[in-house]
């Protein structure tokens, strides 16, 4: 490029050196602009241009207060372009920059902390590998911790709880799903009214099913603190289900207590039900599956079921010994005689498909003890859930299962738990109401008859709407069970119905 | 068991008396149904600590404030202890002094530099030009070839000069003969060193070895220095505090800024100059002031030091003491961490070059002047110094930015270092590489830009952003001293 240069100098005036520096850089932007320089021409400024080859002879006769534009361009009228572009840079106004946006979010607990003064609560989802890390940080801080992330590893678990044992706050997780606290839902919970139940648990869906149910029978809920699925390990020792126990003890608002979980090691419900005992309230145990003859040993009451042990506390909280029993099993089924379609001979099993892990669990308890064949998974668990999300979210592994099973000559009853809640999909049934048509279709076209049994975990207040979701799948052809429980003993009862039926005509 | 009580309840006791004030960390989402009912909720934009290396996220969580844990509560103690030292800290320049004569323990054929300990074979093109002239100035040899073959040789010990109490721009070389400033902080009773600023163009600290640069350096400790002394004589000692504080609002931030700052000192000095010195020695030394808009940069940097060091030395403690370059490492250290440094490579500032230069030119990252970012001033305290924010490119409000970014990562604000713009809000101090690490927010320095090659000189200026490598190696120290459970 051939090249020119030019040199303006404004005499008698002072420019800062960066926001010369600043115009120069703008100005060699422009179009065949090789080189832009503006300097006030001291003596060693005046020799730095002349070595870049910049200075000509008006600018070899600037002072010290005189301000030198110089530049180097392919032609002439670029270079003079370039300096008058130099120069209407020079003569800008200061632009008032707008004014400083919205304050980034903080990116730690420690800014965020001090940014919001007085947090007493951290709600952690990070991957598992940081959830310990961010946990500890928040009870150095005196915040009480709501862990949903998953993978922790034991050993963190337990030195996250011995520290908030130490400092009096509450660690509920790692992988805990729910927690309502002073009426404030975290994670997945359920619109409950508040009231006199207090419940621990160390499993999100049982803690939902046994709230929805309180709430359904017309009680309500003081606390529901969600501990996570491990808390009552063996290393862990239940170290947050005590301090849950101890805290619902303490609360002249809490008249009874429910304790949820899959069955403890021995020394550690021994523990459990020893601190409960202490509490000087009424305490409702569900165990799922667990050896009852301990628990009544301790003062509490057993409850078989997420949904007796809902019954049992209303009644507790009323001054009833025990709760109205759900409908056994054999009213169910004479219930179920006029509902159960015509199953083949081959079609025996119970084809559970779940989104919550207790409830799951519950279902296939019940459905080995009334002697039935099942098939019951769990599709929120870790091996269903990698790369994917939460089936209580994303219906469309559910729904390719629901089709599938119901092309298996072998399925008699499909079995369903719908979740509803705060963190749930918006609208379940909605969701589920072409997979069960399908399904129906194709049970139909194989001329075997179909039975899809669900029970709705919710209440008229979440955001879904019991009623309206309950409509909706009835309206599918789904019969509906008003627990977890009932819909399992449902399908039990149906399959043996469904039999009789056909024998009998 | 109890008999249940009537259906009426008691009034329940919270378990947030307050309400809920809660940090959601991760999943947005998990912020939604709180908030609709009632609970504050303050969202943040996390992301993995520590680069996403776990177990030095852990490790940091286990350094955090605790009184409850036996290291929490002494890391705490210590960063507090640290902390009242720096701001008690009141840095005087009280006289000057000759290297050889000033410096504890400085041998006869030492040669110190800028940064962490660094091999002459390693040294980057300015250091190196340095080196030569301190040897030339030195007589050690009588030509630049010389000069090289006894450093190759190996006939010259080379150290930093923070092993020394002592600080340097740039390539930050001083030799035994060479005049330094002695400051030293009223409250610890320490002392700290630093070469006098040769002004720009051809300089000793970006690698020239001329005649002049050897001229001027002779006119330094022979009419200078002694001219300085004799003032500082008559007139009683500096309080450079004071004068951090003054230039601070009037526009400089004391690193990469020092037109206020030079200007007060030469106005405090000239009465005593003049009543010192012959005329002719009084007119040139307050030439030498007038045309030198750097000149307090020196001082700046000595008394950072000597405030740095008083709080150095403190177990557990995570402040940091001390950020240097050599022009290949940054190096950081850290009050708990003793003499360890935790080094990474120096990278090549962002900045605007001088006419003919460009990034290709630049050399990485090089000088002891860090120290002023360390004890909150330069980078830390742009909002001070708005103009200097246009040399990344950006407006006023950018400036106030940096400075706010700053606070998130250090302990304290230095009420007798206030910022106009932020209401004269203190500078932020005592930079906390727990928090550093936390945030992946790491302190900004305002720097000169050396060319690559020995003594070009400076080719632009503009910032650099420490490594953040260095903050993670200089808690992995702290932790293995502290014998935390990894």
């Amino acid at each position: 490029m051939a090249s020119t240069t030019c040199c303006l100098v404004r005499a008698d005036t002072y420019r800062d050196s960066v926001e010369l520096m600043r115009v120069a850089a703008l100005v060699e932007r422009l179009a065949n602009v090789s080189r832009a320089a503006l300097m006030m021409a001291t003596p060693a400024n005046r020799e730095l241009l002349s070595g870049a080859g910049l200075l000509d002879a008006t600018a070899a006769a600037a002072g010290p207060n005189d301000l030198v534009v110089a530049v180097a361009a392919a032609d002439r009228s670029a270079a003079e372009r370039a300096l008058a572009e130099a120069s209407r840079l020079l003569d800008e106004q200061a632009t008032v920059s707008t004014p400083a946006g919205e304050k980034p979010p903080p990116g730690s607990i420690a800014a965020a902390a001090a940014e919001l003064t007085h947090a007493n609560l951290a709600i952690i989802s990070t991957p598992g590998a940081y959830a310990t890390a961010e946990a500890l940080k928040a009870l150095k801080r005196g915040l009480h911790v709501f862990i949903f992330s998953d993978n922790v590893p034991i050993g963190d678990e337990v030195e996250l709880k011995r520290l908030a044992a130490k400092k009096k706050l509450l660690v509920m997780g790692p992988d805990c799903g729910t927690a309502i606290l002073d009426g404030v839902p975290l994670g997945f919970a359920n619109a409950v009214r508040c009231g006199r139940i207090g419940l621990v648990g160390a499993s999100g869906t049982g803690l939902q099913q046994v709230s929805c149910l309180v709430h359904q029978l017309g009680e309500g809920l003081s606390q529901v603190i969600g501990v996570g699925g491990h808390d009552l390990d063996e290393r862990v020792g239940g170290i947050m289900m005590q301090a849950g126990i101890e805290r619902l003890a303490a609360d002249p608002g809490t008249e009874v207590i429910v304790l949820v979980s899959k069955p403890p090691a021995p020394a550690v419900a021994r523990r459990i039900l020893d601190v409960a005992g202490k509490s000087g309230k009424p305490v409702v145990v569900n165990f799922l599956g667990g050896d009852p003859g301990a628990i009544r040993g301790s003062g509490a009451v057993a409850s078989t079921t997420l949904e007796d042990a809902a019954r049992d506390a209303v009644a507790l909280a009323r001054g009833k010994r025990h709760g109205v029993k759900a409908p056994a099993p054999a009213t169910l089924a004479a219930g179920a005689r006029a509902k159960a379609p015509r199953f083949q001979k081959d079609q025996q099993l119970v084809h559970g498909l779940y989104s919550g892990g207790t409830l799951c669990q519950e279902a296939a308890i019940i459905l080995n003890d009334d002697g039935v064949k099942h098939a019951v998974v769990d599709l929120g668990g870790d091996e269903f859930t990698v790369g994917r999300p939460h089936p209580m979210i994303d219906f469309r592994l559910r729904n390719d299962r629901i089709v599938a099973a119901a092309k298996d000559p072998a399925t008699a009853v499909i079995l369903l738990d719908v979740v509803l809640g705060y963190g749930a999909h918006p609208d379940p049934a909605g969701a589920l109401a072409p997979a069960i048509a399908a399904a129906s279709k194709a049970a139909a076209r194989s001329r075997r008859g179909l039975a899809i049994i669900a029970s709705v975990c919710g209440t008229e207040a979440d955001p879904q709407n019991l009623t309206n979701q309950e409509k909706v799948l009835a309206e599918a052809g789904v019969l509906l069970a008003p627990s977890n429980a009932q819909a399992a003993h449902l399908a039990a009862a149906l399959v043996g119905a469904g039999h009789g039926a056909r024998q009998k005509g | 068991m109890a008999a249940p009580k009537s259906k009426r309840s008691a009034e329940p006791a919270p378990l947030f008396p307050g309400g809920i004030r809660a940090l959601n960390v991760g999943v947005s989402e998990f912020a939604l149904s709180p908030r609709a009912h009632g609970a504050t909720v303050l969202e943040l934009d996390w992301r993995p600590p520590a680069g996403g290396d776990r177990d030095l996220g852990l490790l940091l969580a286990r350094l955090e404030d605790d009184p409850d844990d036996p290291i929490g509560s002494q890391v705490a103690a210590a960063n507090a202890q640290a902390i009242e030292r720096i701001l008690a800290s009141q840095p005087m320049l009280v006289g000057m002094g000759r290297a050889a004569d000033t410096l504890p323990g400085l041998g006869p054929r030492h040669v110190l530099h800028a940064g962490p300990p660094i091999a002459w074979a390693r040294m980057c093109g300015p250091m190196r030009g340095a080196v030569i002239g301190a040897i030339l100035y030195e007589g050690w040899a009588d030509t630049p070839e010389a000069a090289q073959r006894l450093a190759d040789e190996g006939a010259i010990t080379f150290a930093p000069c923070h092993h020394f109490g002592a600080v340097g721009p740039m390539a930050g070389v001083l030799s035994p003969s060479m005049p330094v400033f002695i400051v030293e902080s009223a409250a610890g009773g320490n002392r700290a060193f630093a070469i006098l600023n040769e002004g720009l163009g051809k300089v000793l600290r970006f690698g020239a070895y001329g005649r002049e640069v050897l001229e001027r350096l002779r006119w330094l400790n022979e009419t200078l220095a002694p001219a300085l002394a004799k003032a500082l004589g008559a007139r009683g000692p500096v309080d450079l505090k004071n004068l951090t504080a003054q230039a601070l609002q009037m526009g400089d931030e004391c690193h990469n800024r020092n037109v206020a700052a030079s200007s007060l000192f030469a106005r405090l000095m000239a009465p005593a100059l003049v009543r010192t010195s012959s005329q002719d020695v009084a007119a040139t030394v307050l030439e030498f002031l007038e045309a030198n808009n750097h000149f307090y940069l020196n001082l700046s940097m000595a008394a950072s030091k000597a405030t740095l060091d008083g709080a150095h030395g403190i177990a557990g403690s995570t402040v940091v003491t001390a950020m240097a370059r050599n022009g290949v490492e940054v190096g950081i250290r850290l009050s708990g961490t003793g003499d360890a440094w935790s080094t990474a490579p120096a990278l090549v500032p962002d900045g605007l070059y001088f006419p003919g230069y460009g990034p290709a030119d630049a050399n990485p990252d090089l000088g002891d002047s860090a120290i002023t970012e360390t004890a909150g001033l330069g980078g830390l305290a742009m909002a001070a110094a708005p103009a200097i924010v246009r040399f990344i490119g950006g407006a006023a409000e950018e400036a106030i930015a940096t400075t706010k970014l700053m606070y998130t990562i250090t302990l304290a604000r230095n009420n007798d270092y206030g910022i106009p713009a932020l209401g004269f809000a203190g500078t932020p101090t005592g930079i906390d590489a727990r928090r550093v690490v936390d945030s992946g927010v790491p302190p900004v320095f305002n720097t000169g830009i050396a060319h690559r090659d020995a003594g070009i000189g400076q080719v632009g200026a503009g910032i650099a952003k420490a490594p953040l490598a260095c903050f993670s190696g200089a808690l992995r120290e702290l932790g293995r001293r502290l014998k935390v459970p990894v």
